[in-house]
């Protein structure tokens, strides 16, 4: 599975991407630099975290228009994969590949810790090797993270299961009181209507080794090595 | 020509920065204070055309960049 990590002038995730990617999962992975016009070899796009272009105007508004994620968008269109983390999440959003908007937490301040979310549905490429209902401790760095769309996108996010994660407690119940920053029904990542696009405010990136304190996020990088590796088997087949 | 350009987060979205700012207010003794928003203002100063012509061209701007349709709502002027 070959992944290509967006650089945008700001982004600061992209290096914890990259070490979980290629050296914690052995992944063929690169950069792409937010001017190149294409993407090259790559199966999945990472858009990663950070303050793209200091979060000038509105966080991801200005990326969208790069270079590299029209390149993106094509991609997507296209049927490849793509995951943004958190900024990488708002730039989606912008450009159109995943509805909504993620707004200034309901507390006004940038929360940086430990938080739950509950795999909502492993009907996806990026959910498939969790369990539904399982409990993932991922860590979270936002300060604008909070999901918002009208009430009849979050309707149909439902209707179509396209809610991958939500906030949690530590035990898997949904509370109020587990929900950092406000996100309309405890919302923490979402796919399209295709399934290839995923946005997600945690930092799965930063939840990939047992050393620095959760192994959680890993799952949802190998959820997408078991999706290539299910296409693979059903493409080859010609039994 | 100048454009003047207002845009506000929409009703529907919870605006916490209002509400703080609303609360401050309060607390330094104003008390005909009903709501607060805050929003974003903008001045672009335009060249090499009329009025009608920057009038559809800041409306595109607005609608495509300026401001998230989503979450945000637009109003503008055009004046010398």
């Amino acid at each position: 599975m070959r992944f290509g990590i967006i650089q945008f002038p700001g982004s600061n995730c992209d290096q914890d991407a990259y070490h979980a990617l290629a050296d914690v999962l052995g992944q063929p992975t690169r950069y792409i630099w937010h001017k190149d016009t294409t993407l090259g070899d790559v199966d999945c796009v990472v858009v990663p975290g950070g303050f793209s272009y200091g979060d000038y105007l509105r966080t991801g508004a200005i990326a969208r228009f790069s270079p590299a994620m029209k390149a993106v968008i094509e991609h997507a269109k296209s049927g490849g994969l793509v995951i943004g983390i958190c900024n990488g999440f708002q730039i989606l959003c912008e450009a159109h590949l995943l509805p909504g908007a993620l707004i200034r937490n309901r507390g006004l301040k940038f929360i940086c810790e430990y938080i739950h979310v509950r795999v909502e549905t492993t009907d996806s490429p990026f959910t498939n090797a969790c369990r539904k209902g399982q409990v993932l401790r991922i860590p979270i760095a936002h300060g604008e993270g909070s999901y918002f769309a009208e009430p009849w996108v979050i309707e149909q996010l439902k209707r179509d299961d396209r809610i991958l994660l939500r906030y949690c407690a530590k035990d898997g119940e949904i509370t109020d009181v587990s929900n950092p920053n406000g996100s309309l029904d405890d919302i923490a990542g979402i796919c399209n209507e295709a399934r290839n696009v995923f946005g997600l405010m945690p930092h799965p990136e930063r939840a990939s080794e047992k050393l620095l304190g959760s192994e959680d996020g890993r799952l949802i990088f190998e959820s997408i090595l078991r999706h290539a590796k299910t296409k693979r088997h059903e493409t080859v087949d010609v039994s | 020509m100048k454009a003047k350009i207002i845009i506000m987060p929409k009703k529907t979205v919870l605006d916490p920065q209002g509400k703080t700012v609303k609360h401050a207010l309060e607390s330094m003794g104003f008390e005909c204070i009903k709501d607060v928003r805050v929003g974003k203002f903008m001045e672009i100063e335009l060249e090499g055309g009329d009025k009608a012509e920057f009038q559809k061209k800041i409306d595109e701007a607005c609608h495509k960049l300026l401001s998230n349709p989503v979450i945000e709502e637009y109003t503008f002027e055009i004046s010398h």
